[in-house]
């Protein structure tokens, strides 16, 4: 059973199946209402992606992952709304405002030890709600309306399919991206890190620096998903970055599975979708959710799809397995 | 004027609050050469280490290495100039891979950036083929018996001994640390540490050791430095310190030559 096990967690194709079953998920059903909660579904894979290179990977408590989330989405909507932008335009900023934020935010406090960055992460979070509700550019409390959707050349991707499918692209370049680097030098590195900081810097590993590229690294990812939140919603305001968006992505991530791809993306699919599917028990969803989010962590306390360490034919060269592990760690 | 030595401790001290835990310990150590730091359970050995290596900043002296000052470097950039170390309570990445293990100790020789792990460029590849090969090829010299793709912790604790010296050695040490290697130990073990010792030094890889098992202190020695109470007593060959009157009174206690062995402390860094 157990070795069952891990080799359908070691599957090369694991990807590949969970890009078949987004890109196949609209023909199941394809009203407003169900495209909506799938693409919410994968934004919040993006942003449990993102805030796993920084917890799980890293092994950094972040409590206000949100602040990226809204930046990314303020700053694409403002430069869309007021200046006429259009949202793949505003990418470079965004990422640019990311990583200025997780340099500010991340600088002073990685040099601490870690529970203090927990407190001032939440801190952070809520200081850019905050902010959004005062000033001026960001629309106050009322927020920023009117994002346009995402256009490629004159091809328009607002249509809930059209703009579903673009999230699906996106989404899978994301978990991609953020597996890739937690299988190269950096990623090993964030790993090395959480397990022992001593021993990282005996090796010649600044944890410093490794640190800080963890947190900028979620902070782009946080962004990035924040320009699609915008597009989706073509509304935001500070009420739609209150500390709860910051747990439930914690929470997708703990639960999941630190560390592990497809842990989190499961995760992420569970604590999103699950509240909708719930929706029948009125006012005592979230009540229900809570019950087996405990249940969940007191039966699993590893996370649904833990990461395991271990590396397939370990004799053979890396090239030849290269692709074996792409979505495993 | 002659070349400086390749390590070069002066007068170092280190307190904690009222505790003296190192009170002005000199000695030097030549490229290539073999030293052993002995003395007894709280004697400052292990604080000299984290001193040398960066972790504790100690309260006065100097560390150069190569004539250059070192003493106020975090410990990543004293290993980056080419001082590897192990710990006297092994720290592994325990839930990471043997082979993860080693290739630690390359990270700051594996030539890739985050663009190339994005994209699987030729040249990510290629180091990373030349890491793992690397990996396998250290975990091979110090004779690693277990599984190398399984998780550290996995282990049996001689096993992950060696891998801690793989890792060490990985880093491309000219000078390497050894913090009690032998403790916990068998025999045959033992006897395959010193000829692993012997095959570290074949490199032309310095060595400074601090090890309670005194047939292997005096076997493999070349110098030996003795500490007490974090002063240094004695200095010099196997055979004068066994000798020494200061050594025998304050260290062995009896003319028997293996030191009563108290569990050893917990230490913060060790
Ligand atoms: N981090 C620390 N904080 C306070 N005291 C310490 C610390 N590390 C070591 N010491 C003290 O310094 C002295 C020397 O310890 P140590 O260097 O570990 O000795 P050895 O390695 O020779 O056994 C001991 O009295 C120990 O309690
Ligand atoms: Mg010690």
């Amino acid at each position: 059973m157990a070795s069952k096990l891990s080799s359908l967690m070691e599957n090369r194709y694991l990807g590949w199946i969970g890009l078949a079953i987004a890109l196949l998920a609209p023909f199941v059903s394809a009203t407003n209402y169900s495209l909506s909660v799938m693409t919410s579904a994968l934004l919040f894979v993006m942003l449990a992606v993102g805030l796993n290179i920084v917890v799980g990977y890293c092994g950094l408590l972040d409590l206000g992952y949100a602040a990226f989330f809204a930046i990314g989405a303020y700053t694409s909507g403002v430069l869309a709304t007021r200046y006429d932008w259009s949202l793949l335009a505003t990418i470079p900023v965004v990422i640019l405002a990311a990583v200025i934020a997780g340099v500010v935010i991340g600088g002073p406090t990685l040099r601490l030890r870690s529970d203090y960055l927990a407190i001032v992460t939440l801190g952070f979070g809520e200081i850019i709600r905050i902010t959004a509700n005062n000033l001026e550019i960001t629309g106050g409390p009322s927020g920023i309306f009117g994002i346009p959707g995402i256009s490629i050349g004159g091809l328009d991707l607002s249509s809930p399919v059209a703009f579903y499918y673009t999230c699906v692209v996106a989404v899978a370049l994301a978990v991609l991206g953020a597996a890739r680097l937690g299988r190269s030098r950096l990623g090993r590195a964030w790993r090395f890190v959480r397990e022992d900081e001593d021993a990282a810097e005996a090796m010649g590993i600044h944890t410093y620096k490794v640190k800080l590229a963890a947190y900028i690294a979620g902070a782009i990812w946080g962004g990035l998903a924040g320009i699609l939140f915008g597009a989706q919603l073509t509304a935001i305001s500070p009420q739609s970055f209150t500390f709860l968006w910051s747990a439930l992505i914690l929470m997708a991530v703990v639960l999941g599975g630190m560390g592990s791809t497809p842990g989190v993306v499961i995760g992420a699919i569970f604590v999103s979708v699950l509240p909708e599917l719930l929706r029948g028990a009125a006012d005592y969803r979230y009540f229900i959710f809570g019950v087996l989010l405990i249940v969940v962590m007191i039966f699993r306390p590893q996370g649904v799809w833990p990461t395991h360490a271990v590396e397939r034919s370990a004799r053979k060269r890396r090239t030849d397995d290269d692709s074996t592990v792409e979505v495993n760690q | 004027m002659s070349a400086p030595p390749l390590l070069q401790v002066e007068d170092l001290r280190l307190s904690f609050g009222g505790v003296t835990a190192v009170d002005g310990l000199s000695f030097t150590v030549d490229e290539g050469d073999i030293l052993s730091v002995i003395g007894p359970n709280g004697a400052g050995k292990t604080s000299a280490f984290n001193c040398i290596t960066g972790f504790y900043k100690p309260t006065g002296g100097k560390v150069s290495l190569d004539g250059e000052d070192i003493t106020r470097l975090r410990p990543s950039a004293v290993a980056a100039k080419g001082v590897s170390r192990t710990f006297q309570n092994l720290r592994l990445f325990g839930e990471l891979t043997v082979l993860d293990n080693v290739r630690a100790g390359m990270h700051l020789r594996i030539k890739q950036n985050a663009i190339d792990a994005l994209l699987h460029t030729p040249r990510f590849r290629k180091s990373e083929r030349i890491a793992t090969e690397e990996a396998h090829k250290w975990l091979d010299f110090v004779g690693l018996r277990g599984d190398r793709a399984a998780e550290a912790r996995n282990l049996p604790y001689g096993e992950q001994r060696r891998v801690e010296i793989a890792r060490a050695l990985a880093r491309g040490p000219r000078l390497l640390l050894l913090d009690e290697p032998a403790a916990g130990l068998n025999h045959g073990e033992k006897n395959e540490l010193l000829d692993l010792l012997g095959r570290i030094r074949e490199l032309g890889i310095a060595l400074v050791l601090i090890e309670h098992d005194m047939g292997l202190v005096m076997q493999v020695s070349r110098r030996i430095v003795v500490l007490n109470f974090g002063k240094e007593i004695a200095d010099g060959t196997p055979e004068q310190v066994r000798n020494d009157p200061a050594v025998v009174e304050a260290y062995l206690g009896t003319e028997d030559e293996t030191p009563a062995g108290p569990a050893h402390a917990e230490e913060e860094i060790s």
